[in-house]
């Protein structure tokens, strides 16, 4: 009935996890209690669960990605402060199969679960704004995609009190994540909750491609796009070329696993290295989604907090669109020790050493925009300077591993992690923070206190440098990667110091909830009336804060780069009230996308656990419930005028008051 | 692109007949960037199966088993050929505003997908009975994989196909119906193309 769920699949046996399991029930019923309470429920479901606006689908899913944060950086404190104490005669605290466990949800969770939903989130808050936009090109599938997500993240944390999760690190190879080496649910686990998200994720990318190229504001060429809506469209073009793969390829593991196939396995002429490669076709090009996003937020704050155009709009562009071919012409270097031979990692290290070219024109076209402006310093722009010297010197790290020869000397060891959360932390990491600060007050109508969001700023920059400069070291005196206990006394040290990084990045991440709370407590200090809170350049500051549902009354023309700051210098009103509003054609809420992401995830739930009937009954239950959909013609509606003028006239009127006052 | 793209004579909600057909243009656009990551499931599929196409690991090879049931396999492929014909004339009723012809026309489009999924079915329950399951060597994993993962789009679109046949039947071919015709036109053609791959690369340099 049950397959094979049982009741010891509860780890009673592991006091961390119960406590933990104890403090998430307890939390939980917390919420359930105050959201029952105060009778939130209806308005829960009618304003964000069932909607289909793009600013609160993204606000949802950077809420999701900061609570994920949590979690995974309780598993990196765990790690380092295990290892701290796992050396010599030392045992540490945690037993071998759940360190196993611990790193690789670190790693899924931190990518898949925080990475993503925040460029998601930001590019969800964002695009349709930048681009004069009133929505996404497909609302409803925007939140489909989105719950498709949380399944996948539900499934995840699932794994942490009901089963376990994959003890193979974050790339899962096989032989080692076949049947014969993991037999347990973890492994499962993995693949549905990557299935499951990758699946929002590609649909997500085919939404903004079509987003992006067909409902640019009139006028806005695309040589006149803001810079981070080109990096968002080259993004989607990276997820729409590589999650795909990745799909195809657990697919394949699946069958593996599932019904004895034989791509992967050692017997019966199955290919291990075959996954390797598939997996880095996707790996790669992932590494490029999460940091153009961030590439695309330093481009914005750099302009405006510079008060001054970008320089070099098109190499900018340019160097953008090159990084996302050159991404899928260098997944080999992931895996130079598999014996390809000299000329097959010639080209893959010539290849991976070129990106370095285009990164290096953005790094110039940041400083040179710095340059000779007025840069004014805040949380946001100290996070683009921290970003520039940090970043270099994980980019510098990896040209360093591009070369085959070094390469074989530091595949696997803490070299590799000392370099990816190089430019992971010191480029995505950052970005998405200045990207929250920046677009806060667009999303929430006041701003963020800047003094918080500097100190959150210090404590990961510094954080950082402690945290994984000693694993350089550590890599270059042969220390490899996921080890749970080592012997040599001389590693000791550089271990403990990465510890008070860890606990200084912690006290970062406390800022910044800090941030959140503190901001909303004296919100009514910092209202943005105005809507253009920043002196901004872009469309998205044209209207006001938060936007109304239906982002503008009068779609804006954009001509230029940089319409609004070109509208504003030359005092031209960019959307100028009309004598009547037109009727704006709007997408209705709808619970379809919930509904067809809960029977999903009775089917990945069932999969897991070899539930057959379930599995059937939630695949039965998606597909049928996403033909009633498409029975359902009542999807939209029109915004009549006198509403709008309403709308309006209110913003005008608390614009008005605010300039009085001041 | 254009050449699928319906016309729209009438607009059902009367604001304005350029909303409408916009919307109709970017489902469409939408859906070939779509179509496009699908694409990228089979390519993933045939690299695999390319890299494997040798590994029968002592077992039955391709040739001797796919040589016999060739003859039935060109069957298969003319039944998805011409079903992608018949589709052509459902777009062309479409375009007319001809509700009869377009059902007409979808149920003998459906009549070919399920001869040829049918005659898939048997191929794959003849195989697995004279010993070539997909579980006897990374070879027949690949090929069931990669023949099967089409096999389950076409099934998915004949399952659309019927849905999309009750919607016109009941309903007419109301703009979002048209629209939805355009789409499965695309899908239809779509796995027709990958069909000519899958058919040269499995079955034709398999057995040559």
């Amino acid at each position: 009935m049950f397959g094979k769920l049982t009741l010891d699949a509860i780890p009673y046996h592991e006091p961390i996890i119960m406590i933990t399991l104890a403090m998430v029930a307890l939390g939980g019923l917390g919420l359930f209690a105050a959201v029952t309470y105060f009778k939130k429920w209806g308005y829960l479901w009618s304003e964000w669960l069932t909607s289909v606006d793009h600013k609160k689908i993204g606000v949802m899913y950077i809420l999701v990605a900061l609570v994920m944060l949590v979690r995974g950086f309780a598993d990196a404190i765990m790690m380092r402060t295990h290892l701290a104490m796992a050396h010599g005669d030392g045992q540490g605290y945690l037993p071998p199969e759940h360190y196993d466990q611990i790193f690789t949800a670190h790693g899924i969770i931190m990518l898949i679960f925080v990475a993503m939903p925040l460029v998601t989130g930001l590019m969800n808050i964002v695009v349709p704004l930048q681009i004069g936009a009133r929505d996404v090109a497909f609302p409803y599938l925007n939140s489909l995609s989105f719950w498709l997500f949380v399944g996948g993240a539900l499934l995840i944390n699932l794994s942490l009190g009901l089963g376990e999760f994959a003890k193979t690190g974050w790339v899962a190879y096989p032989p080692l994540s076949g049947i014969q080496y993991s037999p347990g649910v973890g492994m499962d686990y993995y693949i549905w909750s990557m299935q499951l998200s990758g699946l929002g994720t590609t649909l997500t990318g085919v939404n903004f491609i079509a987003t992006i190229l067909k409902m640019r504001a009139p006028g806005m060429s695309l040589m006149k796009m803001p810079i981070f809506t080109w990096t968002i469209l080259v993004t989607c073009v990276l997820i729409c070329g590589a999650f795909p793969p990745l799909t195809a390829t657990l697919a394949m593991l699946s069958l593996d696993r599932y019904l004895d196939f034989h791509f992967f396995t050692n017997e019966l002429g199955g290919n291990p290295m075959m996954y390797a490669n598939l997996f880095w076709i996707w790996g790669h090009p992932e590494v490029y989604i999460l940091i153009l996003p961030a590439f695309g937020v330093f481009s914005e704050v750099v302009a405006t907090f510079s008060r001054k155009t970008l320089f070099g709009y098109a190499s900018m562009v340019w160097a953008t669109a090159a990084i996302g071919v050159l991404s899928f012409v260098v997944w080999l270097h992931h895996f130079f020790t598999m014996g390809s031979g000299a000329s097959v990692n010639a080209f893959f290290g010539i290849m991976t050493s070129i990106i370095a070219i285009p990164t290096g024109v953005k790094i110039f076209t940041w400083l040179f925009t710095i340059f000779r402006g007025r840069l004014q310093l805040n949380a946001m722009t100290w996070m683009t300077l921290g970003f520039l010297v940090t970043f270099s010197i994980g980019g510098m790290t990896g040209v360093l591993m591009a070369v085959p020869a070094a390469d074989f000397v530091l595949h696997n060891s803490l070299f590799l992690i000392a370099h990816f959360h190089n430019v992971i932390i010191g480029g995505a990491v950052f970005g998405y923070l200045a990207g929250i600060i920046y677009w806060f007050p667009k999303a929430f109508g006041f701003k963020l206190l800047d003094r918080f969001g500097r100190y959150s700023f210090w404590c990961w920059l510094i954080g950082f440098y402690f945290a994984f400069m000693p694993l350089y070291v550590l890599g270059f005196m042969g220390m490899t990667r996921r080890l749970n206990h080592f012997d040599n006394p001389a590693w000791v040290p550089w271990v403990q110091v990465a510890v008070v990084g860890a606990v200084l990045i912690g006290i970062g991440i406390v800022f910044t909830v800090v941030q959140f709370v503190t901001s909303y407590i004296k919100r009514k200090d910092n209202l943005d009336v105005t809507g253009d809170p920043w002196d901004g350049r872009t469309l998205e500051w044209a209207t006001s804060s938060p936007p109304p549902f239906y982002n503008f009354a009068v779609i804006p023309t954009a001509d230029k780069i940089d319409a609004f700051h070109e509208a504003k210098k030359n005092g031209v009103e960019l959307m100028p009230a009309p004598e009547h509003y037109e009727p704006i054609h709007m997408p209705k809420n709808t619970g379809n996308g919930l509904i067809v992401s809960a029977f999903v995830i009775a089917f990945g739930f069932a999969m897991i656990w070899h539930i057959w009937w379930l599995a059937i009954v939630g695949l039965v239950g998606a597909v049928v419930s996403f033909i009633v959909r498409s029975y359902d013609e009542d999807i939209d509606y029109y915004v009549q005028p006198e509403e709008i003028a309403r709308i309006e006239q209110a913003h005008h009127q608390t614009k008005a008051n605010a300039v009085v006052q001041a | 692109m254009t050449a699928y793209e319906p016309h729209y004579p009438n607009d059902a909600h009367g604001h304005g007949h350029e909303h409408h057909h916009d919307s109709s243009g970017i489902k469409l656009f939408g859906f070939w960037v779509y179509l496009m990551t699908d694409l990228l499931i089979f390519a993933t599929v045939f690299a695999t199966f390319a890299v494997l196409s040798n590994s029968f690991a002592g077992g039955p090879t391709a040739k001797e088993m796919l040589r016999p049931g060739l003859h039935l396999v060109l069957v298969e492929t003319f039944a998805l050929l011409f079903s992608s014909i018949t589709y052509g004339m459902a777009m062309l009723a479409t375009y007319r505003g001809d509700k009869g012809a377009v059902l007409r026309w979808l149920g003998i489009t459906f009549l070919f997908g399920a001869a040829f999924i049918s005659i898939e079915l048997y191929e794959f329950r003849h195989l697995i009975h004279e010993g070539a399951g997909p579980q006897v060597s990374a070879y027949w994993s690949a090929f069931f994989t990669l023949v099967g993962t089409h096999g389950l789009h076409v099934s998915a679109g004949l399952l659309w196909m019927l849905v999309l046949m009750f919607q016109v039947g009941s309903r007419g071919l109301t703009d979002t119906n048209k629209t939805r015709v355009g789409l499965l036109s695309l899908f239809w053609h779509f796995l027709d193309v990958v069909w000519i791959c899958v058919f040269t690369v499995v079955y034709l340099m398999g057995v040559l």
